[in-house]
């Protein structure tokens, strides 16, 4: 019958209608300020540094390689090597930019990174009214602690530190065994792990 | 008590024109009743654009506008402020009466149109012999305005869907009157309130003596309201505008607050041309049911118009725009034949209100249904299989 199709249409907007008001299927909106849906643990937005223990400064894992700097498709990343009073490099950086209106999230410097040292945020919110300032990260922007790195991707921050704490007990056995002939064990080669003080 | 409850915006402006000296009291009598109106249906728009958007929410899963105060209830005003507030274009190269009169002209006779309405037991503007026939004549006027806009823009795009919107508007014109004729044809009379009268009374089940529950009732108000949504032009005949196609037609070069005023325009035509349907089919102000009397005809007026309101909300948040070849088709292959055949069967339950023997208001009924169905399947196939008949076979679908 003509017609018949347009009556079919019609309740089923008229199904949608009521349903918005007590299937909660059917209002999936999720009032985004007021409420919000917890970040997937696969969420990817802009890198942070993971620093161990408890001080910012000289916990963080970076060692100012630039391997980030120099693989960063959109230059985003400006780093400068920390030198003490004589010039010599101190496996620190002491500049750590990183521009995050150029950023574009491909995680490429934390995939090139050998010290596990930078990984990427959930946090989204980087709205500002300065675009210039506002959104130049600096160190102790970036810098968060590994206990952040934890709440925010679990599984892959619990992978990082069984494979630092097997490489640093690996490099713990070699040095004894380096150290045995001598008499007394000097201390183990420091790790990028073991920078915690 | 009842009774001055349903007098109480009759009493009340008699009173406001009796403080006047005598040769103002028409005057003061004629502002009175239109501040009322432009008051009344400006404030009906901004609800109702209010309500349209949370209705088309909700239809689409969505919660709609609920920032701007409770519910969103002042989205309007945020709406009118931004309105008001942006930027008033015209175009150098536009025809600059033209361009500025096209908006004015949209919105001007859909408010006179509203003086023939009864809106209420002895609530109008303008108790006009002829009521009906003014109200076709000014509602026709705002064609010249969508006309008048598109030329007026000297754009292309703005002519090309003023023509479309033309188009539309005329051939949907005639089943619109063509429809009403056949109520004028019963109730004798083209005096809106008249006609208001002649659905008094109370027939079967205690039922209203509405005009559409007759046979030939229903089907001229199912038409007369496709038609009015057609020469409103909303969803799914809101072709003159089709954001997707051509923008936004003939309004291309309009913007700010004439913008707004086209919008207004649309919506106010809408609402009149809804009351006149619920004044020739729905019994106008009248209860539907005896016991239901004592509620003041204003309110009943009020409930009938959002009713159909919301019905055009629903039909907005369901239907896709139709074609243009599809949009003539419907007008001149259905709609007019449909509504001639209307007319046909609301001539024959005229002729035979006289029938007397047992069983007659069956018969009448059998006839009229009869009357009208039949032509509907014909034309309905017509429409949709290019006249042949037989099962009905889809081209892309098999």
């Amino acid at each position: 019958m003509f017609g018949a199709g347009l009556l079919k249409g019609l309740a089923e907007t008229a199904r949608n209608f009521v349903g918005s008001y007590h299937d909660p299927a059917r209002l999936p909106t999720v009032e985004y300020p007021e409420r919000r849906l917890a970040s997937p643990e696969n969420a990817r937005v802009f890198p942070f540094l993971v620093y161990d223990g408890a001080d910012p400064e000289r916990g963080l894992r970076c060692v100012a390689c630039k391997i980030c700097e120099k693989e960063c498709p959109p230059q985003c990343i400006y780093i400068v090597l920390e030198r003490d009073e004589r010039g010599k490099p101190q496996k620190h950086p002491r500049v750590f930019d990183l521009d995050v209106s150029v950023c574009m999230s491909c995680q490429i410097c934390v995939e090139v990174c050998p010290f596990d040292a930078i990984r990427m945020d959930t946090a989204f919110e980087w709205s500002t009214p300065d675009r210039f300032g506002g959104l130049l990260l600096h160190k102790t922007d970036l810098a968060k602690p590994n206990r952040y790195y934890h709440q925010i991707h679990p599984t892959e921050a619990a992978e990082t530190d069984a494979r630092l704490a097997a490489e640093q007990a690996k490099a713990e056995a070699k040095a004894q065994a380096q150290a045995k002939p001598k008499a007394p064990p000097s201390q183990p080669a420091a790790t990028p792990a073991s920078a915690t003080p | 008590m009842a009774q001055t409850l349903d007098q109480l915006l009759v009493l009340a402006q008699q009173r406001l024109v009796a403080l006047w000296p005598a040769p103002w009291q028409p005057w003061v009598a004629a502002f009175l009743g239109a501040a009322a109106i432009v008051a009344t249906f400006g404030g009906l728009f901004a609800l109702t654009t209010w309500l349209e958007r949370k209705g088309l929410a909700r239809i689409q899963n969505r919660l709609g506008p609920n920032r701007v105060g409770p519910y969103g209830l002042l989205q309007p005003i945020a709406d009118g402020l931004k309105m008001l507030t942006k930027e008033d274009i015209v175009p150098r190269a536009a025809d600059q009466w033209i361009h500025f009169l096209a908006p004015i002209l949209k919105v001007v006779p859909v408010l006179l149109a509203y003086s023939v309405i009864p809106f209420g037991r002895h609530l109008v503007a303008l108790d006009l012999e002829a009521g009906l026939l003014f109200f076709f004549a000014v509602g026709s006027a705002t064609e010249i305005a969508v006309f008048m806009a598109g030329w007026g823009s000297r754009n292309k795009y703005s002519l090309l869907g003023a023509m479309r919107a033309i188009a539309q508007l005329i051939s949907y014109e005639v089943p619109l009157v063509l429809s009403a004729v056949s109520v004028v044809l019963l109730a004798g009379t083209l005096s809106l309130p008249a006609i208001v009268d002649s659905q008094a009374g109370h027939g079967w089940a205690g039922l209203a003596n509405w005009h559409v529950f007759t046979p030939w009732g229903l089907a001229g108000f199912v038409l007369f309201m496709i038609a009015a949504t057609a020469k409103t032009s909303r969803s799914p005949f809101d072709l003159p505008e089709g954001e997707s196609e051509i923008i936004a037609g003939h309004m291309v070069e309009y913007s700010g607050f004439k913008y707004a005023l086209f919008y207004l325009g649309e919506y106010l035509s809408l609402f009149a041309i809804s009351g006149v349907g619920i004044t020739l089919f729905l019994g106008g102000w009248r209860a539907p049911v005896a016991w239901l009397d004592w509620v003041p005809s204003y309110l009943w007026f009020g409930i009938k118009l959002l009713g159909c309101i919301a019905v055009f909300i629903w039909l907005r948040g369901t239907m896709p725009r139709l074609r243009a070849d599809q949009l003539m088709n419907f007008a001149w292959k259905f709609m007019l034949p449909m509504s001639l055949v209307t007319l046909v069967a609301a001539a024959v339950w005229h002729a035979t209100a006289t029938w007397t023997f047992a069983g007659a208001g069956l018969w009448r009924w059998v006839l009229g249904a009869a009357l009208l169905l039949l032509p509907y399947r014909a034309l309905s196939r017509g429409l949709t299989q290019r006249g042949r008949f037989g099962p009905r076979r889809y081209r892309f679908a098999d």
